[in-house]
């Protein structure tokens, strides 16, 4: 019975979620409306355009990977109490630290990938704790601090690439890597039938049971969560606040950092300059959906990584724009930050039913 | 006689709880009506309604025999009901005037010069002693509580709600306040008064209604009943207003204080030269007016403030400079003075606020991985030994507690971490009798278990009733420790002032 009011309260987190997505797509609607198209047809080839075949479904997989690591970046950030704005800074430097790695670096297969994510994650971590180092120290808001990072990683993109990672014909961006120095897996490929599905799928995946597992299940997490939620608390009960503060920001870093792995080494096999990642900012998006718990997260970014992916569909079938996907971001962003109201009404709707139903009623 | 206020068979519910249960209020013309009853009682839950902040689930609420809707406080406001809420709702940097007429400016040019006036006019009439150009930050806690109560005249309210008013006030700024309510009152105001403390009732109340557990139990006039009849009303058994405590069994030194120098925040030396021996066994009491380095002595002892100069020892370990953890491990218990900024997660559930200090070594969790069931169990264990009430159990959040549950909930920690050191800091702030009465006789349960008790109170009587031994404490400096049988309250009045005791008498 006490299980059962526990998971109450996270069902209404997921109700939320769930009507912002739904009054999303109805935003969406009214907009494709507006502009003369029809929206079941808009939406139809938006799906369509994610979904409609293996390799689509892959594509979708692999748009999915990236975000689902920098939602869980923001996340578990937040859930110290930090707002983690340099994930595209850090997706940057993970993904410089990997692209070097698979230029310069030529080892047996499986050894090389630990390697190179271990490279990834290291590069992000290093992006991730510089602020979280200042913030514990000095004090420098972790926005701010993480802000200028990304700038700092944008414009070393801009010297390294071109000085280190050239490719032949291109000066803007690095050399193609060899697909046996990727993330891609030839059976991968192979099964979803030539599409850009990598093994950082499967990293994305192993990255959501272990930071779920650690919130929920090891002294860590509770110690990051306190210093989260209270960290008056967490100081007068002898819980070291700025030592939590610099893990936190390093394992999101970490994540983000992994982020970039995926996506210049799996997803794409280049890296451009001039160019700051937009999903780092996407990934806000995704936590803020996933409520910063870890398998929302995973929905979340799956989701998002269907519009994604299916915009470009969408807009090639029907003149719908593929910014309308963009605005349908949006406006799930903006019902899940009022999201307050809905749980309100929720919550209200479960308080309803109780009374409805007393023998269900979890008064002692 | 008419009835201003009538809230008629009032029911809420909130989930796992019933706050209200066909709870019945009539309140009189010019009358002081008081309300009784135990933190968590549901009195604030009553009063919300009627000043609209949440909805009946069923009842009336009538103002002057007609039936009224409240959804806001706006509405009530409208009804001429206003509230002085426990936490002031004050711009700090506004004016005394601005946070008055903050949401009634009138029309697009603010006039400050008239409302001022009046306000001046408003003061004068009810004895307030309020200069309207003062800023909220400059003057002091019972000040600011009159220009709640300027703030509620102004929008012309006749029927005026306080919310535990006294909870922040000194002993004279409660004498003022009572002779306020008086000069309201004789000026055809009505005025509910919602309180835990009985005495106050006694000397300023006309009737008291008296809920417990969300139930009604009675009204009374107030000058034929005894406070022990309302407070056994209030709390459902008789309750004792005396601490039964035996001698105490002192024992060996538990905390040794030498020559303790302190910074407080304004980089001055808010504690200097203090030395202080706390035994095994024995509760020792600082008493002393809020401000007078109280607050800096037992962060530097609990670790929250570096020290300047001198030792803290505790149990024959020196902790001058150990962090915090290390304090808990050597066995100090701390009760802290802000229960919800410093003492509890409130975003948590009761079973991680259990563990929040211990957490991270066994049986809680090993090798890094938390034991959820041992959690679980010894929060429940805590909760059912202190009689912590809340809706979901262990589940339940430390915010949706009541103020007394959640001190509840921190005393039931630290006691239960079998701490050598159990320091108290306002332990009984803010609580009911019963919730007081059950906080006193577990800190007096932990010194008879031969474990020391540093006590620091801003009420002399709870000082008296606890302590073995009292220190006064005055602009940082130990005044004089006195045992308690060898002191009288005048006394160590006199030493709060800073004046110490006669020579020759020790």
């Amino acid at each position: 019975m006490k299980k059962k009011s526990r998971r109450a309260t996270s069902s209404n987190a997921f109700l939320v979620a769930v009507s912002a997505v739904f009054l999303g797509l109805i935003g969406g609607a009214v907009l494709m409306a507006l502009i003369g198209s029809n929206p079941f047809t808009g939406f139809y080839y938006l799906f369509r355009g994610g979904l409609m075949n293996i390799e689509r479904v892959g594509n979708t997989l692999a748009t999915a990977t990236t975000l689902m690591l920098v939602g869980l970046s923001v996340a578990f950030a937040f859930k110290t109490g930090l707002f983690n704005i340099g994930a595209s800074g850090q997706m940057l430097i993970g993904g410089l630290c990997a692209t070097l790695v698979a230029h310069k670096v030529f080892l047996p297969r499986p050894l090389f990938l630990v390697v190179l994510i271990a490279s990834a994650l290291i590069g992000g971590a290093l992006w991730g704790v510089i602020p979280g180092f200042l913030k514990a120290r000095f004090n420098v808001h972790e926005v701010v601090a993480t802000i200028m990072m990304n700038w700092i990683a944008y414009w070393s993109i801009y010297y390294f690439v071109p000085a280190y990672l050239k490719g032949p014909s291109l000066e803007t961006e690095s050399a193609s890597i060899a697909v046996s120095q990727s993330l891609r897996a030839p059976w991968l490929t192979k099964l979803f039938n030539g599409s850009y599905i990598n093994y950082g799928f499967f990293i994305a995946i192993a990255a959501v049971i272990i930071i779920r597992f650690i919130l929920d299940k090891t002294t860590l997490g509770f110690g990051l969560k306190a210093v989260g939620s209270n960290r008056f608390c967490a100081e007068y009960a002898g819980i070291k606040v700025n030592r939590n503060v610099i893990i936190s920001m390093m394992i999101a870093g970490s994540l983000a950092g992994l982020a970039g792995l995926s996506f210049y080494t799996g997803y794409s096999r280049n890296m451009q300059i001039g160019v700051l990642p937009a999903q780092g900012f996407d990934g806000i998006a995704v936590a803020l959906l996933g409520a910063s718990n870890p398998l929302g997260v995973l929905f979340s970014s799956l989701f998002f990584g269907v519009l994604q992916s299916g915009k470009g569909f969408m807009n090639a079938m029907t003149s719908v724009p593929p910014e309308i996907a963009d605005s349908i971001i949006a406006v799930i962003i903006y019902f899940t930050a009022t999201s307050v109201l809905f749980q309100r009404f929720w919550d209200r709707v479960t308080r309803y039913r109780r009374s409805r139903h007393p023998e269900q009623s979890e008064e002692e | 006689m008419s009835h201003v206020i009538e809230m008629l068979n009032i029911r809420k519910e909130f989930p796992g709880i019933v706050a209200n249960d066909d709870i019945t209020l009539q309140v009189r013309e010019g009358e002081i009506h008081a309300i009784l009853g135990e933190n968590g009682a549901g009195k604030s839950t009553l009063m919300s309604i009627l000043f609209g902040l949440y909805h009946a689930d069923r009842g009336v609420i009538k103002v002057r025999g007609k039936e009224v809707h409240i959804h806001n406080p706006n509405d009530a406001n409208d009804l001429g009901i206003g509230m002085v809420h426990q936490h002031f709702q004050l711009v700090q940097n506004f004016t005394v005037t601005e946070n008055i007429i903050l949401g009634k400016e009138g029309g697009f040019f603010l006039d400050r010069k008239s409302a001022s006036r009046r306000i001046a006019a408003l003061s004068a009439q009810y004895g307030l002693n309020i200069d309207p150009d003062m800023v909220i930050e400059d003057i002091s806690v019972g000040m600011q509580q009159r220009v709640e109560i300027l703030k509620m005249l102004y929008r012309d309210a006749n029927i005026l709600i306080f919310d535990e008013p006294t909870a922040v006030l000194t002993p004279q700024e409660i004498v003022d306040l009572i002779q306020i309510m008086r000069n309201l009152v004789k000026e055809g105001k009505s005025i509910i008064l919602i309180t835990h403390k009985l005495a106050e009732i006694k000397e300023v109340a006309d009737r008291c209604t008296i809920i417990r557990r969300g139930k009604l139990i009675g009204v009374v006039d107030v000058d034929d009943t005894s406070v022990a009849t309302m407070a056994s009303m209030m709390v459902g058994r008789p309750v004792s207003f005396k601490v039964e405590k035996k001698p105490a069994q002192r024992g060996r030194d538990i905390l040794e204080v030498r020559d303790l120098n302190v910074l407080n925040n304004k980089r001055l030396l808010g504690v200097k030269g203090f030395s202080l021996t706390v035994k095994a066994g024995e509760i020792v009491g600082i008493a002393g007016v809020d401000g007078n380095g109280q607050s800096e002595l037992i962060e530097a002892i609990t670790g929250l403030r570096p020290i300047e100069s001198g030792s803290v020892i505790v149990d024959g370990n020196d902790i001058t400079h150990a962090d915090v953890r290390r304090r808990n491990e050597v066995g100090v218990g701390h009760i802290p003075e802000d229960r919800q900024k410093r003492g509890l997660v409130m975003s948590s559930s009761l079973a991680d606020n259990v563990a929040v200090k211990e957490y991270y070594r066994p049986p809680f969790s090993k090798r890094g991985i938390l034991d959820a069931a041992y959690l679980g169990d010894y929060a429940q264990e805590v909760i059912d030994r202190f009689d912590v009430r809340s809706g979901e159990g262990i589940y339940s959040l430390a915010g949706k507690l009541s103020g007394g549950n959640q001190q509840k909930l921190i005393v039931g920690r630290e006691i239960s971490g079998a701490s050598e050191l159990l320091i108290a800091v306002q332990p009984t702030r803010g609580l009911d009798v019963g919730a007081i009465e059950y906080i006193h006789s577990q800190l007096v349960a932990h010194r008879d278990k031969g474990y020391a008790v540093l006590l620091v109170s801003f009420e002399l009587d709870e000082i008296f009733n606890l302590s073995d031994r009292i220190a006064v404490m005055f602009g940082g400096e130990l005044v004089d420790i006195v045992k308690t049988e060898e002191t009288n309250e005048d006394e160590v009045g006199l030493m709060m002032a800073g004046i110490a005791r006669k020579e020759g008498r020790r």
